[in-house]
């Protein structure tokens, strides 16, 4: 799973109909120190996050696990809202 | 999989209802001499794994394997806890 930042929303009218109802949000991937990472991505949205959340998103084959999406054409999924990050501050691995 | 270090933890009460009661760690993955490589992320702990532990996980839908009959929608799930390894050229970056 990778921490991202909800940072827009996508409407689309016409979409494949498994997809129907779904709210699609743009996700920014962060670090976990909370810098922006990556590329953008767009992502449904399960748990009901919001522009400015920082939020849990599992990405590939194993976002259809995600309520409500079995067998939807889906490769990224918000399955969490992120309350809080404790890093440990003795971090010698960089 | 891949070897990695556990730098923190993640606490969402919002989530998919099959990530309830599954503690969320925040790794680091390293290379073979201890360094950062990449990305964090945040995966699921099967063994019990604490901050600051060396450990290996599992990326995918194979994530989900270990609570099967049980489908959790995690991409990512720490499967062991090291002990110590060793590589070719010096070990744990020595």
């Amino acid at each position: 799973m990778i921490l991202s930042k909800v940072i827009g929303t996508v409407v689309a009218t016409r979409k494949d109909e498994r997809l129907v109802s779904n709210k699609l949000l743009i996700v920014q991937p962060l670090d976990p120190s909370g810098g922006l990472r990556g590329n953008h991505l767009v992502a449904v949205d399960t748990v009901d996050a919001g522009v400015g959340e920082t939020v849990l998103v599992v990405t590939g084959s194993s976002a259809r696990m995600a309520a409500h999406l079995k067998d939807s054409p889906v490769d990224a999924a918000i399955i969490g809202i992120v309350d809080s990050i404790s890093l440990s501050t003795d971090d010698d691995s960089e | 999989m891949q070897l990695a270090r556990v730098i923190g933890d993640v606490v969402a009460t919002i989530k998919d209802p099959t990530l309830v009661g599954h503690k969320l760690l925040v790794l680091q993955p390293i290379t073979p001499e201890g360094k950062a490589d990449g990305r964090g992320l945040v995966a699921v702990d099967s063994v019990g794994a604490g901050v600051g532990e060396y450990v290996f996980f599992v990326r995918g839908r194979e994530a989900s394997f270990p609570f099967l009959p049980d489908q959790i929608v995690t991409d990512a799930n720490v499967i062991g806890i090291v002990d110590d390894w060793s590589h070719e050229r010096d070990g744990r970056g020595e």
